[in-house]
């Protein structure tokens, strides 16, 4: 029901106004394409830095490889937005490089906007998204397959591809997915760097044109271009079983690929270049601005400011995962246990609202808390149902691939012994599953902790988070006047990150060393 | 596995003490029925000192909802005869413009106040202030007397000022093109967007094309002249200043931010209050107290002698439009745009 609800809306909405008679299929035509480009290029370039970045830190012996896994995940923490407003501070036409390369005769640098820079922004801060799933699969594959491989004389290149890749391919596209659509549904970074996307051209509508079934059509192109790449997702994991499972301890088997010493020092460039452009930099303009033009005195005020709506987001953004995730499980099991037809297209209809923009989400909530439900308008619950629209993805993809770490005959043997279904669930399947279910519960806590287009329309008179504050500041003054709401934000995202994402990938290294 | 409980033990508890904090927070409604609530299309940073006077002055208490004017009015329109809001303060008469349905005629001594041609014809929306629309540029890369005196050299070959700061789909471009169209018809508005495109660089808001100038990634850009001193209140050495055309060019148009009452409010007495004190005691905050220089539009409020440091409203009356017609045809408007080539 919560993930038709944003579909119903968009229907109702563009025929009741006509908003299908309105659009002018010739306007929405270049945006299409537009955004099937955005999701395809960022898809690829996530996987293009996530899974090398997994392989990297997982499975060879490159320097500080644990270090390079936490700052290489880190930028999850970084709303894209943000640091697209950091990177072009830093590196824009008239950036600190600009400044800097002044003396020498250069005044402005050229731009990189449109497609090509969206592109670049967005992977540099979704390709986690790809790095954390793979780094799970990777750490919970069966090595003894790849040994085998090896020992038959197949080199690390042709292993990798041939027996590695497939175990680990349905986590990849999921996390090349969430980072697809996520992109679908960007607004910060396509406005800022000038690429119009179906996101853009809803927002337009709104803005400019007062439209809102117009809006509301763009909208259903948006949904049916993200159930196209779910319907790619699924087509391209045809037939594909789930991972054969780890029987062996880690520590047993786990040997880590020799790099030799130039695939060493390329490996070491690769990871510095990324995490230096994607963590580093954005960060440290940031600081850079934080102390530079907020000022010493103000700073302190403005942190205290800032303070009460963090706490505002951290609860919000929990609450979202608490409600997702009790949503999600039943789905995830029934997808994982029966791969029946229903909890399947339940999933695939839920990637809808998180490619869909947040103003849309949020109106359409709008719509129906005024009509149905008007005790809980103007108030957090709606915020809170918002995120659930919105993200209630991320919690299936992490439940269902936690369920599918369970060995079915865990449960069997349980039930076996006598154990009462509910009594199994609750000692056996779901320990068991934890890992992957928290993983998806942490990724919807950073997501909706940045929220910005739903929470500003749903959120009760006098509600802050560090993102409306972004918001509010740089509404009018100058961009750096965002800087300690933007690392406060980041500040409080460290933490489900490193408890959640991080810690469970860094602590097995332990185990196998 | 003794190890992992403690962590998990943490989790659920945060997770149950968060849930549990919204939950309270939800049933606890939104309450304050006593207060008079108003959607802000203005920013917060501006118009809260204002809001905070208002209530001094007044007594009476503001809830205040917080939000971008066009996507305030979509939620009005939303929400409808069950709408909370009783005031709307819009950013430009555009958004306000669109809520025809849903406001009710304001006292004519309270309209009566400001110029006929700074408010709805029919009464349902008054200006509070205005703007001129103007070519900022930045000081040290542009002399003032290689300016023009008409927007419409922005669009000739001979431009030699390089690429100029535009903010296509933004209400205030989309007006000033809307009201060129009056004036010099829609052939003449696509030869001069044609022109501008080939040396536009375009923005989504005018406050990002202040800092470009500023910042020198270019050396003009079109925008509401106030915006000049909101860069100059954060960095009061930028080398950026302001460039009018003549008065009656349609570089040169007026538009005004605009309040109105919802009809469906039920403390009109209050929201009429406060619309006269924003057409009183308030225009003397635009004037003299607030960073972003406005124009206060109630000329006969004493008080107001900030305001006569600024190029007269009087004189850069603009092109004679109707701004409440501005918003007719807006799908021409943004196509005429889109055909230019601007909306990339």
């Amino acid at each position: 029901m919560i993930a038709i609800a944003p579909i119903v809306y968009l229907v109702i909405r563009a025929t009741a106004g006509g908003g299908a008679q309105s659009l002018d299929v010739s306007t929405i035509w270049p945006a299409t394409v537009r955004t099937f480009a955005l999701a395809v290029f960022v898809a690829i370039g996530a996987i293009g830095i996530g899974v090398p970045l997994a392989v990297l830190t997982v499975r060879t012996n490159l320097p500080l490889r644990r270090i390079a896994l936490v700052l290489g995940a880190l930028p999850l923490v970084i709303p894209s937005y943000v640091g697209a407003l950091a990177l072009l501070g830093a590196l824009g036409p008239r950036g600190l490089l600009a400044q800097a390369l002044e003396p020498v005769g250069v005044f402005r640098l050229p731009t990189i906007d449109g497609l090509l820079g969206s592109t670049i922004v967005l992977v540099l801060f979704t390709y986690p998204y790809v790095l954390l799933l793979t780094a799970s699969a990777l750490r919970r594959i069966d090595p003894t397959l790849e040994q085998a491989a090896r020992g038959m004389g197949r080199g690390s290149l042709d292993t990798f591809l041939n027996v590695t890749l497939p175990q680990i391919r349905s986590s990849v596209i999921a996390g090349a997915l969430l980072a697809a659509l996520y992109a679908m549904s960007d607004f910060g970074v396509v406005s800022l760097l000038r690429c119009t996307t179906l996101t853009r051209e809803a927002f337009l509508r709104y803005d400019a044109l007062y439209d809102p079934a117009g809006a509301a059509a763009v909208g259903l192109v948006l949904a049916a271009l993200a159930l196209l790449m779910v319907g790619a997702e699924q087509w391209t994991l045809r037939g594909s079983t789930v991972a054969a499972r780890r029987r062996v301890r880690a520590r047993d088997a786990d040997v880590p690929l020799e790099l030799s010493r130039g695939a060493r020092v390329g490996a070491t460039a690769f990871v510095t270049i990324i995490v230096f452009l994607a963590l580093l930099l954005p960060l440290a303009i940031l600081g850079w601005w934080a102390i530079t033009l907020v000022g010493q005195a103000d700073l302190l005020s403005q942190i205290i400011e800032v303070l009460p709506a963090a706490g505002n987001a951290i609860a919000v953004s929990v609450a979202a995962a608490v409600v997702c995730l009790l949503l999600a499980l039943p789905v995830a099991a029934l997808v994982a246990r029966t791969g029946g037809r229903l909890p399947r297209w339940i999933e695939s209809i839920s990637y809808i609202g998180y490619a869909l923009p947040g103003i849309v989400v949020g109106l359409g909530l709008v719509f129906f808390a005024i009509r149905t439900a008007p005790f809980l308008y103007q108030t957090v619950a709606l915020v809170v149902l918002a995120y659930v629209v919105r993200l209630l993805p991320q919690a299936i993809s992490g439940a269902r691939s936690g369920w599918e770490r369970v060995d079915p005959r865990f449960e069997q043997a349980a039930r076996g012994m006598g154990r009462s279904g509910l009594d199994t669930l609750v000692r056996v399947t779901l320990p068991l599953a934890a890992p992957g279910v928290l993983t998806g519960a942490a990724l919807v806590v950073l997501t909706a902790i940045k929220e910005l287009p739903a929470t500003l329309l749903l959120r009760p008179n006098g509600f802050n988070t560090p993102a409306t504050i972004i918001w509010q500041k740089t509404n009018v003054a100058e961009y750096a006047s965002a800087a300690v709401p933007a690392l406060i934000l980041i500040a409080i995202s460290v933490l489900p990150v490193y408890v959640l994402l991080i810690r469970p990938e860094a602590r097995s290294y332990r185990r196998s060393t | 596995m003794l190890s992992n409980r403690r962590p998990t033990a943490l989790l659920l508890t945060i997770a149950l003490v968060c849930t549990a904090a919204v939950l309270a927070a939800a049933c606890g409604g939104s309450g304050g029925d006593d207060k008079l609530v108003v959607y802000s299309g203005r920013e917060q940073e501006l118009v809260e000192p204002l809001y905070a006077q208002f209530t001094k002055d007044t007594g009476i208490e503001l809830d205040v909802r917080w939000g971008e004017s066009p996507e305030l009015a979509a939620t009005i329109r939303e929400e409808g005869d069950a709408t909370p809001a009783d005031v709307f303060y819009a950013q430009d008469a555009g958004s306000i413009g669109v809520l025809d349905s849903q406001l009710t005629p304001l006292p004519q001594a309270d309209l009566d106040l400001v110029d006929a041609r700074y408010r709805d014809p029919a009464g349902l929306w008054v200006g509070v202030t205005g703007r001129i629309r103007v070519l900022a540029y930045n000081t040290d890369r542009v002399q003032s007397d290689a300016l023009p005196a008409s927007v419409l050299d922005l669009a000739s070959p001979d431009w030699k000022l390089g690429d100029i700061g535009v903010a296509p789909t933004n209400a205030s471009f989309v007006g000033f093109v809307s009201a060129m169209r009056e004036t010099l018809g829609d052939a003449n508005t696509q030869t001069f967007l044609d022109g501008l495109a080939t040396h536009a660089k375009t923005f989504q808001k005018n406050g990002q094309i202040v800092d470009a100038i500023a910042s020198g990634e270019v050396d003009t850009g079109l925008v509401n002249h106030y915006y000049l001193y909101e860069k100059l209140g954060s960095d009061p050495n930028a080398p950026i200043a302001n460039h009018y055309f003549d008065p009656s060019d349609p570089g040169s148009l007026v538009n005004v931010s605009a309040v109105g009452i919802l009809s469906t409010s039920t403390q009109k007495e209050d929201a009429e209050t406060f619309v006269n004190w924003l057409l009183t005691k308030g225009q003397v905050y635009f004037a003299n107290d607030a960073v972003e220089r406005e124009y206060p539009l109630n000329a006969s409020q004493p008080g107001l002698e900030r305001a006569a440091e600024l190029p007269p409203l009087a004189e850069h009356m603009g092109p004679d439009v109707d701004l409440a017609k501005l918003g007719e045809d807006l799908e021409g408007t943004i196509a005429m745009i889109r055909k230019a080539g601007l909306v990339t």
